[in-house]
């Protein structure tokens, strides 16, 4: 799927809590081996934060890293499936957060974890259009572990934002193309009014997950004409660290490639922001013309990929704003204690 | 009965000004002021314009809150301290993502985006700036 | 001032806001053998009646609860400082003539509340967009400015305690008193944190409580065949930025320091000729800071006075000998009311820990952080 008119990212930010919690402390609460979690720690929003926090503070470092006025920006998009509010939207926060003008296109988007990279693909269309001047892609959330739950290791964190502007030599980095596949399957998902979502176990595998990548990648590729030793750097979507490394390795892709984009292991399935955090770690290392493949999956579901290219500006645009790594590294560890209380998981009433 | 009626309209109004931090400089003796002002508390000159804060400052002093009003409780306990930004204005502001043993006066810190409280359960969320020790 | 009357301060679970002003309007009537009928005006101090209790409208509702409907009746608020306010208020409606006769009480219900609201109802004597919605208390609004007076005088705060330690030694010879009891400085610094480094016994209580004291006019007086004992020789008030955000210097309450010199100048006399003191300690650091802004020790010295006894009965500034806010109590909007019938008692030589020879007294009652301060000083007619 190549617009007319090409497209990049102009500016990118991130975000991520400083509560870690480590899986063998949830572990220990449910009476499982230590050694059988899938992950080493996730991040845990604190108290005062929530999806739009998360969203205007990537947001703001996207804007500082563009150099742009917020006055420039035309549509927000935001992909979250863990919004304050059922109803009521938190593109319009961000907007008048980080003083977007009210001539704007704006929305908030649903699609579990790639609501953020189908942002990240309706934007390319408006820029592409000239429908507007500058788009704000933003993906975010504060997933909800189910208690005992296998995802109660990995529900995470975080938010990324991306700038996308028309081709310029400013930009950080070019978009050759995207490419999206959907399927109804189910599985993973959530019924209005419930707390917790619900998934299908072993079914979130092979039909989900590797079916919907594999096939969104292979669907780049070919329409791109490129083969994955064209790529220095692969993102996938990460639920935790074992799919993403056996979805590489099925396309093609050694760990050498992976491994600057795979958090997952350090700060969790971040939802909406996972393959976008990915990325922006990504950029924050990789050099001027080497070639990235994101490919992003939602549960429901279905798969964004992106081939991106980086461009000169970043070496310069990078410092303007904090790494995926100055987030990561600032850390505090809660215990199960905290951890339930900052999740709002004790009956108060 | 309600200790501080819910109001919508109220939080609307007052959005802005606390999201993005605006204050005013008054044009006659340059004394900033937070919130923004009708008339300049040092001079009462009328001739007053918005800018925006800048958004880094020291801690001028502090303290932790352990008995809180109503809305707050669920946030207990937490610090508010009293911040000197980089271009000589006060603000009130809690601090956040820092332990109190932590905190010192003097101490450089940076504003970041979070929610203050909400009106009820079932109510709105009131968002505002909050400042941390900084990121980098 | 002809006389007053004051009730208990404490839990009136029994007393409503109506039955605690009525008991101390009828008391002080009593005292100064009046009826209700010599009443042209009543001022009515409170701060909290709407949040707490939902009343407003105290003018009213006071005159018809005395049985005396039809006469001038008005409440009047400046937070913390509404008994120093309302003295203030009714002493110009004297002063001006258009009275001869006035009742002034300030009442304060605030046990029918839990704490988490009487909390979010105390800060409101701050502004509530931008320095209440940070979730500060009034107590932490207090503690801000303890913690920079320590950190820029290079001050202990077990010196800044002991005014706890002063007022409850006083307390307990005053009958009214909510706390008539000794505390050593090991219990104040060992009680529970407030707001850090506030502690517990370093925190006026909550607690009910009514004031009220009968003005009049020379005329009224001479008229009547009465000769009062005590006569205000001076009532200033003066104002400062609501918030701490906005002031200069955050040791000290400007609005203390020119409402003082304006009644200093009334009195036309100077700090060293004041007898006796009620301050307004709603917590030992503003305790402190009072005796800075009132003239009676240098900035960052005022501890000094305390440590070294210099507040005590029998010293030169004998000051809070009713046991001050923190241990007489401090119903809000009643506090300034009580501080005055407090050097009332003083030099009518009726108070429980008696100075001698006391013949001008000044009471201090503030609003807020220093948002308002009223200065009130009363001399014995010669």
């Amino acid at each position: 799927m190549k617009p007319s008119k090409s497209t990049g990212i102009l500016g990118y930010g991130v975000y991520i809590p400083i509560y870690r919690i480590k899986s063998e402390e949830i572990a220990r609460i449910w009476g499982r081996s230590k050694t059988a979690v899938p992950i080493q720690e996730k991040s845990v929003p604190g108290l005062d934060e929530d999806s739009i926090t998360f969203a205007v503070e990537a947001s703001k470092n996207a804007i500082q890293r563009a150099g742009i006025s917020p006055e420039e920006i035309e549509a927000v998009y935001v992909g979250s499936e863990s919004p304050p509010y059922a109803v009521k939207p938190t593109a319009t926060v961000v907007a008048e957060a980080l003083g977007i003008s009210p001539r704007l296109i704006a929305i908030d988007m649903e699609f579990a974890c790639r609501a953020g990279t189908t942002a990240m693909q309706s934007i390319i269309g408006l820029v592409a259009s000239d429908m507007v001047k500058y788009g704000l892609a933003i993906g975010t959330d504060t997933a909800q572990g189910r208690p005992r739950d296998e995802l109660e290791y990995t529900a995470a964190a975080g938010a990324a934002a991306f700038i996308i502007a028309p081709y310029s030599p400013d930009n950080i980095a070019y978009i050759e193309g995207s490419y999206s596949y959907v399927t109804d399957t189910t599985d993973f998902w959530r019924r209005d009014g419930e707390v917790y979502p619900r998934h299908a176990y072993r079914f979130t595998g092979e039909p989900a997950y590797f079916h919907h990548i594999y096939e969104a990648a292979r669907g780049l590729m070919g329409e791109l004409g490129l083969k994955s030793s064209d790529f220095d750097y692969a993102v996938f979507h990460q639920p935790n660290v074992k799919f993403p490394v056996r979805i590489a390795k099925r396309l093609g892709f050694s760990m050498d490639k992976i491994k600057d984009g795979l958090l997952s292991n350090i700060i969790g399935n971040t939802y909406a922001a996972s393959s976008m955090l990915g990325l922006a770690a990504v950029l924050d290392v990789a050099k001027p013309g080497e070639r990235i493949l994101v490919v992003s999956f939602g549960s429901g579901a279905g798969s964004d990929a992106f081939s991106i290219i980086v461009q000169d500006a970043i070496e310069e645009k990078r410092q303007l704003a904090p790494l995926v790594k100055d987030y990561i590294e600032k850390k505090k560890y809660i215990d199960y204690a905290i951890y339930v209380r900052y999740r709002g998981k004790i009956r108060m009433r | 009965m309600m200790v501080s009626t819910p109001s919508v309209p109220r939080v609307w109004r007052e959005r802005i000004i606390k999201y993005r931090l605006i204050g005013s400089r008054c044009t006659n003796c340059g004394k900033i002021s937070y919130p923004p002002r009708k008339a300049c508390p040092r001079c009462g000159s009328v001739n007053l314009e918005k800018i925006s804060l800048p958004k880094r400052g020291k801690v001028l002093s502090y303290t932790v809150i352990r008995a809180p009003p109503r809305a707050y409780l669920k946030y207990s306990p937490y610090i508010v301290a009293l911040i000197e930004l980089e271009n000589g204005a006060k603000i009130l502001a809690q601090l956040t993502d820092v332990e109190p043993e932590e905190v010192k006066s003097g101490m450089i810190v940076e504003a970041v985006f979070r929610r203050y409280r909400e009106q009820g359960e079932d109510g709105i969320i009131e968002y505002g700036i909050k400042f941390r020790p900084p990121i980098t | 001032m002809l006389g007053g009357g004051v009730t208990k301060i404490g839990e009136h679970w029994s007393k409503s806001l109506r039955d605690l002003f009525v008991e101390a309007a009828f008391k002080a009537l009593e005292d100064s053998n009046l009826e209700l009928k010599n009443i042209e005006a009543i001022y009515i101090g409170n701060m909290s009646s709407g949040e707490l209790q939902g009343q407003e409208h105290l003018g009213s509702l006071m005159a018809t609860w005395l049985g005396i409907p039809g006469v001038a009746a008005v409440k009047v608020e400046a937070a913390c400082a509404s008994g120093g306010a309302v003295f203030h208020q009714a002493y110009l409606a004297v002063a001006s003539g258009l009275y001869d006769c006035v009742l002034v009480g300030g009442v304060e219900k605030m046990t029918d509340a839990v704490v988490h609201d009487v909390t979010a109802a105390l800060v409101m004597a701050d502004d509530a967009e931008y320095t209440a919605f940070t979730g500060a208390s009034f107590v932490g609004l207090n503690a801000i400015v303890y913690r920079y007076y320590m950190e820029k005088y290079h001050v202990k705060q077990e010196d800044i305690a002991l005014f706890s330690v002063h007022d409850h030694k006083y307390a307990s010879n005053n009958p009214y008193a909510q706390y008539p009891f000794q505390v050593t400085l090991e219990k104040v610094l060992s009680s529970p944190l407030v707001a850090d480094p506030i502690r517990l016994l370093e925190c006026s209580p909550i607690g009910d409580g009514a004031a009220a004291l009968i003005l009049c006019s020379e005329k009224f007086a001479r008229e009547n065949g009465i000769r009062p004992g005590v006569e205000v020789a001076a009532s200033a008030l003066a104002t400062d930025t609501i918030s701490l955000m906005d002031r200069e210097d955050l040791t000290t309450l400007t609005a203390t320091v020119k409402a003082a010199r304006k009644a200093y100048k009334m009195a036309r006399i100077e700090p060293q000729d004041v007898d006796v003191m009620e301050v307004h300690d709603a917590f030992t650091i503003l305790g402190v800071i009072h005796l800075e802004d009132l003239g009676f020790a240098e900035k960052g010295s005022g501890w000094k006075l305390v440590k070294e006894g210099e507040i005590e009965k029998d010293a030169k500034i004998p000051t809070n000998l009713s046991g001050g806010l923190k241990a007489r109590g401090h119903p809000v909007g009643a506090t300034g009311v009580y501080q005055v019938y407090e050097i009332y008692q003083q030099l009518t030589g009726i108070a429980p820990n008696q100075v001698e020879k006391a013949e001008i007294g000044l009471a201090q009652s503030v609003g807020g952080v220093g948002g308002t301060v009223v200065v009130n000083i009363l001399q014995r007619v010669r």
